[in-house]
């Protein structure tokens, strides 16, 4: 079984046709990475398969739960991390950590303080982190809970390359220990380097797939941002 | 668990300092206003510092004399100085009005300063009429027939029931009722409904929206712990806010009492009752309208309706109550929930049951209606992207 089969995805948002038609699978413990500049619909297409919002057709099955109709089961076996997304600044990252163990079994705090790598600044309260210790603690938040799927938009937008770098280790690290991961970014040269396998994305529609070797080789590129171009020429 | 976990998260980040602190301060300014009048009719109370000048040695001015310095001081600091010129009793004695001379010496112009000089005021009035009663005693006429020729028996008749009171004494005690519990509700529901309101607008302004739409809990549940975290709120800022109103209102001797007018425990319950579904009520329509909020910033102005629909009921039965209202203005208030704990117990101390009743199930039906609407919307695309899938 997949992790991911997405057939003829679609979605409006009025009279913008946001996705228009996506497919594309995701083998179990594959980091999978959807890439394509700002708008394209990139975070649409992760919002629908973390069940946020809806889509206007096609299908989507994550672990054999399709999207729309197993929603509830679907949230029970993924993890969601949004682009540019923080915690409540009121709690200290400890507590959120405890907050969002209340709604998966078998959480493990321990390691996410770890993954969080904060140190005594876990106990200290959220307003108080800087950007990239928000990251680290949302995306120790997301693998806590040891989903079969990880989704992140972005994981790594605005961070400076210490933090960026720490992030990409614990996704490379997860995926080898059976996590599956698909992520979005409009930073091309990191999901080179990160992605087993990677969509290229513009105007609502995959205009690319492959492992980025392959897609260097088929294309005569040097590095995938030139694939792109490329591509959309 | 998982209920109680978010309503846990809500109290958590809704009861910060930004929203406590208001409230202590407002109670903090109340409870200071109301020392403030206190002492000022503490003051009015006490013996004013006068110094009394009697150049008439004859009865009338000895005996006018005598009963100011029982109700002065003749202290250092002096408000005035009367004085009792020489004629006063001839002229009295002649049938003719004598005149007494006040120099009043005022240390400022703040409105503390009247304290004393009402006192003084009260003073030369309680000598005018012992004086009145000395000169009409004098010719074997008793005094209080002069003053009070006559007796009320008088009986108000209110909503079928008689009272022994002056129809004033129960439209103030009334007003007394009807002042502070009108404020308090409205407070209570601007606070609260704000602060909901504010904590969508943050919630989708921080993206914490779109990870608590990915955990695995129900809408409903989301939506129950975000109301039930945001009343418990709102009581805690309200209960502050009524001690401090409390407080200042008690300074003004507003809380009389009136013989055959008491609330007893199933008049509390009752309005608990509607209070709490006027609450819930509120929160709720503010969830919706949270719902609509893209930032914090757009969250203060969705979070204004809500305020006009408190204020409106709060300024209107503050000055009339339902009953002396035209039909359209009825229609209006009994259509607003927050109107019902507003009026409950002025409608309970006239045994107006059914009207209470009705409050208590019209604001249950608005609650649940709104509750329904907000657990749509979050099971909708309308929270994060602003419009309903087509």
């Amino acid at each position: 079984m997949q992790a991911v089969v997405v057939e003829g995805l679609r979605k409006n948002y009025g009279k913008v046709k946001a996705v228009r038609g996506v497919s594309f699978s995701v083998a179990k413990g594959e980091i999978f990475g959807i890439i394509g500049p700002n708008g394209v619909g990139k975070t649409t297409v992760l919002r629908i398969l973390a069940t946020i919002i809806k889509k206007d057709g096609g299908n989507a099955e994550i672990f054999g739960y399709e999207i729309g109709k197993d929603d509830g089961k679907i949230r029970e076996i993924i993890g969601y991390l949004p682009e540019e997304a923080g915690a409540y600044k009121n709690m200290r990252g400890i507590e959120y950590l405890r907050f969002i163990s209340n709604f998966f079994e078998g959480c493990d705090i321990e390691k996410a303080i770890e993954i969080a790598n904060l140190g005594e600044r876990i106990y200290d309260k959220i307003e108080s982190y800087s950007k990239g210790m928000v990251r680290r603690l949302l995306v120790a938040r997301v693998l806590m809970a040891k989903p079969k799927l990880a989704i992140l938009d972005e994981p790594t937008s605005g961070l400076d390359v210490i933090n960026a770098n720490e992030i990409r280790r614990i996704i490379k690290d997860y995926a080898a220990h059976g996590t599956t991961f698909l992520i979005s970014s409009h930073n091309m040269l990191e999901v080179e380097y990160l992605c087993d396998r990677i969509a290229l994305m513009n105007n609502g529609i995959i205009v690319e797939e492959g492992k980025p070797k392959e897609l260097k080789e088929r294309h005569d590129a040097e590095n995938i941002e030139e694939v792109f171009l490329k591509v959309i020429k | 668990m998982k209920i109680a976990a978010l309503i846990f998260k809500e109290v958590r980040e809704l009861l910060t300092p930004a929203t406590i602190l208001p409230a202590i301060f407002m109670m903090l300014i109340f409870a200071g206003m109301g020392n403030m009048v206190g002492s000022m009719e503490k003051k009015a109370m006490e013996k004013p510092n006068v110094e009394i000048i009697t150049n008439d040695n004859e009865s009338y001015a000895s005996f006018y004399a005598s009963v100011l310095k029982k109700y002065c001081n003749e202290g250092k600091e002096k408000i005035a100085v009367i004085e009792i010129p020489s004629n006063f009793s001839s002229l009295i004695k002649e049938g003719k009005k004598a005149e007494i001379h006040i120099k009043w010496f005022l240390k400022g112009t703040g409105i503390a300063e009247s304290a004393s000089i009402t006192a003084v005021r009260k003073a030369i009035e309680i000598a005018n009429n012992e004086l009145v009663a000395k000169i009409v005693e004098e010719k074997k006429i008793n005094a209080s027939i002069i003053f009070s020729p006559v007796e009320y028996d008088e009986y108000t008749i209110i909503k079928n029931r008689e009272v022994t009171a002056a129809p004033e004494k129960i439209i103030s005690f009334f007003s007394s009722q009807s002042m502070s519990i009108p404020i308090v509700i409205m407070i209570m529901i601007v606070t609260s409904g704000g602060i909901v309101i504010s904590s969508m607008g943050m919630e989708k302004e921080n993206k914490t929206l779109e990870t608590l739409l990915t955990l695995p809990i129900k809408r409903s549940h989301i939506v129950t712990g975000k109301i039930i975290g945001a009343t418990t709120v709102g009581v805690i800022i309200a209960f502050l806010y009524m001690l401090g109103l409390r407080y200042y209102l008690s300074s003004f001797g507003m809380q009389e009492k009136l013989a055959g007018f008491n609330l007893n425990g199933i008049d509390y319950a009752l309005i608990s009752i509607s209070l709490f579904f006027s609450l819930l009520a509120g929160l709720s329509l503010c969830l919706v309208m949270g719902s609509f909020a893209k930032n914090y910033k757009s969250a203060q102005i969705l979070s204004l309706p809500v305020s006009i629909l408190a204020i409106i009921p709060m300024f209107i039965l503050m000055f009339q109550d339902f009953y002396s209202l035209s039909t359209p203005l009825k229609a209006l208030i009994f259509s607003i929930p927050f109107s019902h704990p507003m009026m409950a117990p002025s409608l309970l101390l006239l045994y107006e049951y059914p009207l209470v009743v009705y409050g208590i199930v019209y604001s249950a039906i608005f609650s649940i209606i709104c509750i329904l609407i907000a657990t749509w919307i979050f099971k909708t695309d309308l929270l994060i992207i602003g419009r309903i899938r087509k």
